[in-house]
């Protein structure tokens, strides 16, 4: 068992796939999960096991790709895959992490690059798990990634919102109700930023969506190829959640992107790239009025002139006023007063 | 007369160091090579990470090192490196193990043979330091193996027993060593450290076996089991529990073979019991005031001995009960509290009742609550609760109620 092989903390070298023709034919997230039907965040598992390829090890917290996928006695995932607590997701990636290289640097496990990606849902995420990623983030030893699926609710146990439920959304723990219409007023946080600006050695964190399968697939290998721990963030539709008719999950995605709601882009090394109609807009191409994406969803039914505006202000704002539009909420101050010795 | 367990000569072998209870654990880390480890302060247990933190800084330990957020990350770190086949280390005390709890939970069913330090504390609110027994209590029902040192010298002897129980294959437990905060964390004694190649002798490699998460052993790891299947596995618990008994039996025997030292019973410590009428049971430090009062006590004629429990979980019920049985009074003191349970009693006095129920001789058990939150248990502590057994052996009766010890009232 044990092979005295040189340790060093190289990655798998992922090279990213040109073009959809050249995507590797195996599957690593296959049948034996009983996600809904119009699932994005299945889509997601298997394309992001698609992108690590076969040695990796995939940790789950609890959640929707936790309960619908493995069910005792039949799994999707070919690859190892083990359950970790809801806000584990940071420490299981940590933990696996610094296990394998204990064991490959003190000659008791062969020396190899082995992918550690630990997924969780925004819950588990951006609520519970926060403190645990943000800790690991730092720890630039280990190789690790972890995947954040964001369908914007608890969808796992009955739709209840989360810190990353947009504004307004009528869930089962903020229903529309004849004294308040709108019961969840707070706007969702915004965590790949957050991420992104929040820990200066993390070299890489992107945003993506299924509805770019290509390009989401690039960001894995993208991730897991610079090493260090590094962060995805995923917008997942959610056909159960949003309350839409399953076929539309893959336009509801286009239209996140080309309303301006969820930016795509990746920081890598600090440095910012947008990437595809986001970066259309950055370029100035108009975006599409919010109201084409909120009023395809059940869950904005409730919603009337007024909030459509307020949400549509707030986007607004994230593309016309911040410093770095749709990632840092820093307001732009006026060059004048900022730097008033500037020609 | 009685018995009383000696230390057996220093192998010429070992190294004696004057070291406290943490250090000592420590030193057994670094002697079974473990692989990983995760700290958080919280006193008194963190004095044991500042050791390792050392050794490592020291190249006398190589593992990977690394300071949590929290404890509830500190526990699931270690947790996962376990999973992959790494040898593993943490720790905690009163409140931040109460703060890893859900970590503490689902560590048993997972079969994660993890070996933890509880510097015993008191629970907050009011915050104390001082010992109280109730934080490592906490996980007594979920499949954790509890056992509580008295001394640096069993703190580095049990650390070695604890990877060797553990890690076997017939048990994949987890096991927290319980070290009295401050009286024993932080106290220095004279502590024999045995040579690696002992070590070797005794401690084999951790070997998750079929259970590995690695890509040549692509297995799923914990999936929803719901109504299906959970009692099944609670039972597969249930029998690791149990098949510790012997494993831990064995250990023992195979340490005293190796190292030329250590208890023959592993389970608890006699001190003067052989033709004891009371019996005093505690666990901890609280042994040394004891054992002081009963000195003195047997030179008043009482004949007074202790039974200083080592391991909780697995209970060794049958073997106490024999001990106990033959007593006239027994007097249990308890370093924890269990409001509302019957009789208000600690929680080791309604286990030895339980334990003794269906003995065929049960002596009058009294329950006493002593020491809580690091308060000096006392001589005069000792001479009361032994009184007040006497006062139940002569009657044959016990007070159905728990008396609380060196508390003002």
């Amino acid at each position: 068992m044990a092979d005295a092989t040189t340790f060093t903390n190289d990655t798998q070298i992922l090279e990213p796939f040109r073009g959809i023709k050249k995507v590797t034919i195996e599957e690593y997230f296959t049948s034996g999960h009983r996600t809904c039907q119009g699932c994005e965040s299945a889509l997601v598992m298997k394309l992001m096991v698609k992108a690590s390829g076969p040695r990796t090890i995939v940790l789950g917290s609890t959640g929707c790709m936790y309960v619908a996928n493995t069910t005792y006695y039949t799994t999707p995932w070919v690859v190892p895959w083990m359950h970790t607590q809801l806000g584990s997701s940071g420490s299981a990636a940590l933990g696996t992490a610094a296990g394998l290289k204990a064991l490959m640097k003190k000659g008791k496990m062969k020396s190899e690059p082995i992918n550690v990606i630990a997924f969780c849902g925004d819950g588990g995420g951006a609520d519970m798990g926060l403190n645990g990623i943000s800790a690991t983030l730092t720890h630039k030893d280990y190789n690790c990634l972890i995947l954040l699926y964001d369908n914007e609710s608890y969808a796992n146990t009955d739709i209840q919102l989360s810190g990353m439920t947009p504004y307004g959304a009528n869930t089962t723990f903020s229903p529309p109700g004849k004294t308040h219409r709108i019961i969840h007023k707070r706007w969702k946080k915004n965590m790949a930023g957050m991420m992104a600006a929040g820990h200066p050695e993390c070299r890489y964190v992107a945003t993506v969506c299924a509805s770019y399968a290509v390009e989401m697939m690039n960001k894995v290998r993208r991730a897991l190829t610079i090493g260090g721990p590094t962060f995805i963030h995923s917008l997942d539709p959610c056909p159960k959640g949003w309350d839409y008719d399953p076929m539309l999950s893959h336009e509801l995605g286009e239209l996140a992107i080309e309303t301006g709601i969820f930016p795509l882009y990746e920081m890598e090394d600090g440095e910012l790239r947008y990437y595809g109609k986001t970066k259309a807009i950055v370029d100035g191409r108009a975006r599409k009025p919010v109201r084409e994406y909120l009023l395809k969803q059940g869950r904005f039914a409730h919603f009337t002139e007024e909030d459509l505006a307020y949400f549509q202000e707030k986007i607004d704002e994230m593309w016309d006023k911040w410093e770095v539009p749709g990632v840092v909420p820093f307001k732009r101050t006026d060059a004048a007063k900022a730097a008033p010795s500037q020609k | 007369m009685a018995t009383v367990t000696k230390a057996a000569p220093a192998a010429s072998d070992e190294k004696e160091l004057l070291i406290s209870g943490s250090e000592a654990v420590a030193e057994g880390l670094a002697l079974a090579d473990i692989d990983v480890v995760t700290g958080y302060p919280i006193r008194p247990y963190d004095t044991v990470i500042q050791a390792i933190a050392k050794k490592i800084a020291n190249g006398q330990l190589v593992a990977e090192y690394i300071v949590a957020e929290g404890e509830h990350s500190q526990f699931e770190i270690v947790k996962h490196a376990s999973t992959v086949g790494a040898r593993v280390f943490c720790g905690s005390s009163g409140v931040g193990w109460a703060y890893a709890m859900e970590c503490l939970v689902v560590t048993p069913p997972l079969r994660v043979p993890m070996v933890c330090l509880v510097g015993n504390r008191a629970l907050d609110d009011p915050g104390a330091f001082g010992v109280e027994h109730n934080d490592a209590l906490f996980v007594r029902d979920l499949g954790w193996m509890l056992c509580w040192i008295d001394t640096s010298q069993e703190a580095i002897d049990t650390t070695l027993i604890a990877y060797r129980v553990a890690e076997d294959r017939r048990v994949f437990l987890p096991l927290a060593i319980s070290a009295d905060g401050a009286f024993l964390t932080h106290s220095q004694a004279l502590t024999l450290v045995p040579p690696k190649e002992k070590v070797d002798k005794f401690l084999p490699r951790y070997d998750r076996g079929d259970l590995l998460l690695h890509p040549d052993n692509p297995i799923t790891v914990a999936p929803q089991a719901n109504e299906d299947w959970v009692i099944e596995i609670r039972r597969q618990n249930d029998e690791a529990m149990k098949r510790a008994v012997t494993v831990i039996e064995e250990a023992y025997a195979d340490f005293r073979k190796v190292f030329g030292r250590g208890p023959e019973n592993p389970w608890f410590e006699e001190y003067m019991t052989d033709d004891a009428d009371v019996i005093l049971v505690g666990m901890g430090t609280i042994s040394l005031p004891m054992k002081v009062g009963i000195r003195n006590l047997r030179a008043q004629g009482k004949k007074v001995g202790l039974v200083r429990l080592r391991w909780f979980r697995p209970f060794p019920t049958e073997k106490l009960v024999k001990v106990l049985s033959k007593a006239k009074a027994i007097g249990v003191v308890d370093r924890d509290y269990s409001f509302g349970s019957p009789f208000h009693s600690g929680v080791v006095a309604n286990e030895i009742r339980a334990a003794l129920y269906n003995a065929e001789k049960r002596p009058p058990l009294l329950a006493f609550i002593c020491g809580l939150g690091g308060r000096e248990v006392t001589l005069e502590d000792v001479y009361k609760a032994t009184d007040l057994c006497y006062n139940a052996a002569n009657s044959g009766k016990s007070e159905a109620k728990t008396l609380w010890l060196g508390v003002r009232e």
